[in-house]
């Protein structure tokens, strides 16, 4: 039993940094970068798309054997868009403000590549309990480069963290300024292109193909 | 007919759904790194968007909306909830019927868009492009010129892209950097030159 957990801690922690979904399989970053201004609707979004992705994969992998492969597509599709059906009313029902933040890109989670890839790569192949933590560690993954890319962007574009100002007024007094860069469009770009050389320059990972 | 062409103008340009909104950035980074096949995909996407943002409109407001099934006695009902699957169903059939079209009818169109259009079917910028329409609540022309302007503004910037990608290739670029590192930098220096036209209006 033991040897079965500690098979399934790998898949989580090889989704989380190893093969990281976002910087490391080029997957995803659709969504990933319109909802960084503020934290709080990056962590939702992180948690939207991790729960997606888990369930889809439980859901896809159990029905594998019936699935015809040459409508496969349109049945993961189906499956995935079910669930982001169900993920968005919860939100609109129990967190109104952060679904209107949101808005379009709740929706958007359905041609995530991140989902259908890990659907298409894994859950068609594995056991369904194996493909839901490997949706876990791969959820968590997008959403360790989704929030430290809103973090960096709300402390650095408006000097806040989770809304709650920390740039105390004395540095705004003696001349510092916030990035007003960073809170539009291109400022995520630049984070995640130093994101990408910061972890390609740490020791240990496999080196992305050019 | 000038509002018309204010909002293709914000649409290719301050609102472009990929430098702006992020949309459609997976074939975006894996298709932009030959002049051709971005241009391919490019009038494929514009195609696609300018065919099923005008088609998913229809559908929306006969079917899905709030009091949109008056016309048939359920004047209450309110369906909206079914727009991402809806809106994903009808962007994959149209897609495949239209590739059928093409085949069928301009041999030498398909052997240039054909490869790409079964890509398109799970491109973000394609289903985004709808799910805006929804929410900014555009009449029907207005649906057809946003998502040619939609689809115009993604070409222009994988084309461009895909053309400085090939000058980058000569450069000499951090290691750490190369590859899809520089690719986001270039994007974000992209996407601010797009914004300076933020303030036109026509």
């Amino acid at each position: 039993m033991s040897q079965e957990n500690t098979n399934y801690l790998e898949i989580v922690t090889k989704g989380i940094w190893k093969e990281n979904p976002v910087a490391y399989q080029v997957l995803g970053i659709c969504s990933a970068l319109a909802v960084t201004v503020k934290m709080s609707t990056a962590i939702v979004m992180g948690i939207a798309l991790t729960l997606v992705t888990a369930f889809s994969g439980l859901l896809i992998s159990s029905l594998r054997k019936r699935i015809p492969s040459n409508i496969r597509i349109i049945a993961e599709l189906a499956i995935i868009a079910s669930m982001v059906i169900v993920i968005d009313q919860v939100l609109k029902a129990f967190f109104y403000d952060i679904s209107k933040q949101l808005s379009i890109f709740v929706g958007l989670i359905i041609t995530n590549c991140i989902v259908l890839g890990r659907a298409e790569a894994f859950a068609l192949a594995n056991k369904p309990l194996a493909s839901f933590f490997d949706g876990i560690g791969n959820g968590l993954g997008y959403s360790l480069v989704l929030v430290s890319v809103a973090f960096l962007r709300e402390l650095l574009g408006s000097g806040k963290f989770f809304g709650f100002t920390i740039i105390p007024q004395a540095a705004y007094d003696i001349g510092y300024q916030n990035m007003g860069l960073m809170v539009l469009a291109p400022g995520a770009f630049f984070i995640i292109g130093l994101l990408v050389w910061l972890k390609n320059s740490l020791p240990g990972i496999s080196k992305e193909e050019r | 007919m000038g509002d018309l062409f204010n909002l293709f103008i914000n649409s290719v340009f301050i609102g472009n759904i990929l430098l702006a909104y992020f949309l459609g950035m997976c074939s975006f980074i894996a298709v932009s790194k030959n002049i051709e096949t971005a241009t391919g995909l490019g009038f494929a996407v514009i195609f696609v968007l300018t065919v099923t943002s005008p088609v998913n409109w229809i559908i929306y407001h006969t079917l899905l909306g709030p009091g949109a099934l008056s016309w048939a006695g359920f004047g209450d009902m309110d369906l909206s909830f079914l727009k991402f699957i809806t809106f994903i169903a009808v962007i994959a059939a149209l897609v495949q019927a239209l590739e059928m079209i093409i085949d069928k009818y301009s041999p030498l169109l398909y052997a240039s868009l054909g490869v790409f259009l079964p890509l398109i079917a799970v491109n973000c910028a394609i289903l985004g492009t709808s799910l805006f329409m929804v929410e900014r609540n555009y009449t029907f022309i207005e649906s057809i010129i946003f998502g040619a302007g939609s689809g115009t503004g993604w070409m222009l910037a994988i084309v461009s892209m895909a053309a400085i990608r090939k000058k980058i290739k000569y450069a000499d670029v951090p290691k750490g950097l190369d590859g899809f590192g520089i690719t986001m930098i270039v994007a974000g220096l992209m996407a601010m030159t797009f914004m300076m036209f933020s303030g036109i209006t026509l």
